[in-house]
């Protein structure tokens, strides 16, 4: 029986993955692009080389970090659409205390560059977290809000008090971090960086966090049944705001570890949208710790092949995102289909029966 | 209107539904015949209640076939069975409260709203006549927050009626009913069935006798017996029910003398939508004693419990724990005083629903030596704990690791019981404990509460069935608008002196 079950899972998977790429391909003809040279690129090219695989796992830094937070917030209930934002800020407290770091040894400075960001992410997280626990302010909208806000805030970091001394174009930006200040890579000429390090511990953490702690069991009780977490004696507004303090505490060390082992320098655009991306690897990875790991691998496939396909192909790179959209929507609806029993029920006699027949 | 001019029989043939890991129905047939009452008993998941969908199309059967006058009828929502003259009244009213009765009667005929604009005078015509043709009295402008259930009851039927049914079924009519309510109801239903077709659903065996010709006993979905009402007596009804005979445990103590355990004076708590639910209140509770608290639901007994475990807050008054004040303590202040709580929606406060049995059993304890150190959780302790509470209260589940959600209803009343009773509270709270349970369920969670009084724990005992509380309780309580009306020692309380007090009057 629990063959069957797992067969009817795969069979599911497999069919969801079919009419992804049969969708995708109808957007691929579309624009007249070759159908099957788009997706050998978009799966081969990632593997072709340690420099390509170093690629992927570079994007997979800041999603990984981005959705570990996601998954504290949306566990205990409250969902956190304001990564971007506190990525942001994480760029900006990072950067600041970055330079204010230069000189010393890169074992005090290091850390304090990502201490500052997850405060900086923190305290930005805990303005709606507190807003939701005091006053019912939906987390929808203020986070929303706080995203733009911190945009124009970074914006202005770097066009004025951040700003490069000997930059002459007027191209806002920072100048480039103090050596003590940035990660290393771990191959030259590759551009896998220590941040992995970083994304590694943090997922074993917050693993730890909330499913071997009292405190990580109080925010998913008050997750999954806020009434529920109420009548069994747990402070539901308490744990709303420290679960949003991680939340954005995670995505504020993401902007850092970005800033640090990728840019080098706060510029702008410098969170390439993983505030919201992370969103979707963190629901991708059904808001398990360790499931966001692999999850953030398959979008980090997806980012990187933007690349190639922009190099290879006359396909428009902005494509792999509308193909994202389809795949993510598609895998989604998969998974209802998956988990709702009546569905799954009805298949089982269908083919119980059927096989009866052919026996007879 | 319609497609049937009259119903001179509606017939079942083996009807099977299923959902996943249960047969609903298994093989039911049945039939009934013009201005004939059938009452379809069974314990609660006998099946009833799907059956019935199926029949006003809600659901489809997997398999078997529906004959309207010998006709094969295929029903795929409840407008076609509408169209053939069959209407519903559920157990949980379909009204929308803001509105008036005439605009709710409106929202399921079609005919009035052909224009941009409803055509509410022609809609107060048809209920007119049809308040007028079977004497049920309603208000159509009055809204439906105004009402009491009774007349929400008869908003339902008046609405059913106005679109034509001529075949009606009813979901438990009487289960939120005061007595004095249900014999107006029953009255009114033997002369509709003049006129009329019922299949009525109850578990109330002296309604049964009372009302129906035929009965049809329902039993794991399947038809287990088929007869005339008067040819027997509901204890031979209830034992064919149950298939066994029905042993009901209860309390004959003596009443106790020990010291208060709970004081509540002049409590006032304000319901959800700002009105005063409790007005007043009183009430003295001993240890060692079990006090019921009888009334129509609605009227004061959830705010009552919640204010009681600090999870609403008391605008005046006081409650008394024994010597410490606890209105407007924090739950879980008063936890750690040692009051225990069964609450009424079991499914969505008693435990959380997604998370394992193993997880809700030490929903409260979280942070006590015992199962955790440094905020780090003593997983297989909590294993042992929760494995020896699976022996102990019987929660029939293969391991602890599933959802709580998944299990039944009894058997989550169970986890319930099993986290509540063996944290050994000072007092217990415990709020429809029964509802919607088989009577196995039942009866486990009685013992167990009568074991609990005789531990010297005060129980409040909540419940709308009068049977349960006259038979647990030392004292009972009768609770309407909000106030206490009455405490009546067991051997005095009755049913009709019950049903008075719990319709709001004050004797003597």
């Amino acid at each position: 029986m629990n063959n069957y079950k797992l067969c009817y899972k795969v069979a599911v998977v497999l069919a969801a993955i079919i009419v992804a790429l049969l969708v995708g391909s109808i957007i691929i003809l579309a624009v007249g692009g070759n159908v099957l040279s788009t997706y050998w690129i978009i799966i081969s090219m990632p593997f072709k080389n340690f420099r390509s695989i170093c690629e992927v796992l570079t994007r997979m830094i800041p999603l990984m970090i981005i959705a570990l937070g996601i998954c504290v917030s949306s566990r205990c209930g409250i969902n956190n659409i304001g990564a971007e934002g506190q990525m942001y800020m994480g760029v900006v407290a990072s950067c600041t205390v970055a330079f204010m770091c230069a000189g010393m040894p890169r074992m005090i400075a290091i850390p304090l560059c990502i201490l500052s960001a997850a405060i900086a992410g923190g305290l930005y997280g805990f303005i709606p977290g507190f807003l939701k626990a005091k006053l019912e302010v939906s987390e929808l909208l203020s986070t929303v809000m706080l995203n733009y806000v911190a945009t124009q805030f970074y914006l202005f970091c770097i066009r004025i008090p951040l700003l490069d001394p000997n930059e002459k174009t007027g191209t806002p930006m920072s100048a480039r971090l103090p050596e003590s200040a940035v990660l290393h890579k771990f191959v030259r000429g590759t551009s896998l960086h220590e941040g992995i390090i970083l994304a590694i511990v943090l997922a074993a953490l917050i693993y730890i966090l909330l499913f071997k702690t009292s405190w990580g069991y109080k925010m998913r009780a008050a997750g999954a049944s806020s009434r529920a977490a109420r009548y069994g004696g747990i402070n539901v507004p308490k744990y709303l705001i420290i679960a949003m303090v991680i939340s954005g505490g995670c995505a504020g060390m993401a902007g850092a570890v970005e800033l640090m082992g990728v840019q080098g320098r706060a510029m702008s655009g410098i969170t390439s949208g993983y505030g919201f991306s992370g969103i979707v690897v963190a629901l991708f990875g059904a808001l398990h710790p360790i499931m966001v790991i692999p999850a953030a691998f398959f979008f980090g496939i997806l980012l990187y092949s933007q690349v190639n396909l922009q190099i290879l192909t006359s396909v428009p790179p902005n494509l792999v995102q509308t193909l994202q959209g389809a795949i993510i929507l598609i895998i989604v609806s998969v998974q209802m289909v998956i988990n709702n029993p009546y569905t799954e029920d009805r298949f089982r006699r269908r083919f119980f029966s059927s096989i009866k027949k052919e026996a007879k | 209107m319609g497609k049937f001019t009259e119903i001179k029989e509606l017939r079942l043939e083996n009807i099977v539904k299923r959902f996943p890991g249960v047969l609903a129905t298994d093989h039911v047939s049945l039939t009934v015949g013009e201005h004939e009452i059938l009452a379809l008993v069974g314990e609660n998941g006998a099946g009833k209640t799907t059956l019935m969908n199926v029949i006003m199309g809600l659901y489809h059967q997997d398999e078997g076939s529906m004959f309207i006058n010998g006709e094969e009828v295929n029903f795929r929502s409840p407008n076609d069975a509408f169209d053939c003259g069959i209407g519903m009244v559920h157990q949980q009213y379909m009204l929308v409260p803001n509105m008036t009765v005439l605009e709710n009667i409106a929202l399921g005929m079609k005919d009035c709203q052909k224009n941009i604009k409803v055509d509410l005078e022609a809609v107060r015509a048809k209920v007119n006549e049809i308040s007028t043709k079977y004497g049920l009295k309603v208000d159509p402008d009055a809204y439906i927050w105004q009402l009491a259930v009774g007349e929400q009851q008869r908003v339902e039927l008046v609405k059913t009626l106005c679109l034509g049914a001529k075949f009606l079924i009813l979901d438990e009519p009487t289960s939120a009913l005061t007595p004095q309510e249900t014999d107006e109801l029953i009255a009114l239903l033997s002369r509709m069935a003049n006129e009329l077709s019922i299949i009525f659903i109850s578990h109330k065996l002296n309604e049964v006798k009372a009302l129906s010709q035929k009965v049809c006993i329902l039993r794991h979905g399947a038809v287990v017996f088929q007869g005339n009402t008067k040819d027997y007596t509901p204890k031979e009804i209830a034992a064919l029910m149950t298939g066994r005979d029905v042993e009901t445990s209860a309390n004959t103590e003596e009443p106790c003398n020990g010291k208060t355990a709970i004081s509540i004076k002049d409590l006032c708590v304000k319901s959800d939508r700002g009105f005063l639910a409790l007005d007043n209140f009183n009430l003295e509770i001993r240890e060692g004693e079990i006090v019921g608290l009888a009334g129509v639901s609605g009227n004061g007994q959830r705010e009552l419990a919640e204010a009681m475990n600090g999870l609403r807050k008391v605008e005046s008054g006081s409650i008394k724990f024994y010597d410490t004040e606890i209105a407007n303590l924090t739950p879980r202040q008063i936890i750690d005083l040692g009051m225990g709580y069964i609450p009424e929606e079991r499914n969505i406060e008693g435990i959380v629903p997604s998370m394992s049995i193993k997880e809700n059993i030490i929903l409260k304890d979280t942070e006590t030596e015992k199962f955790s150190k440094n905020h780090i959780l003593k997983n297989s302790e909590i294993e042992k704990y929760t494995d020896e509470m699976r022996e102990k209260f019987d929660i029939r589940s293969p391991h602890m690791h599933i959802a709580a959600g998944s299990l039944s209803g009894g058997n989550i009343q169970k986890v319930i019981l099993a986290r509540e009773i063996d944290r050994n509270p000072k007092f217990l709270v415990c709020v429809y404990p029964i509802r919607g349970l088989d009577m196995g369920a039942a009866e486990f969670i009685h013992k167990q509460l009568l074991a609990l009084r005789k531990r010297g724990v005060g129980i409040l005992l909540i419940s709308e069935e009068l049977e349960e509380i006259m038979n647990l309780s030392d004292r009972i309580a009768v609770i309407c608008k909000g106030q206490n009306q009455k405490v009546l020692l067991r051997d005095e309380a009755s049913t009709a002196k019950l049903g008075i007090l719990m319709a709001g009057v004050k004797d003597e």
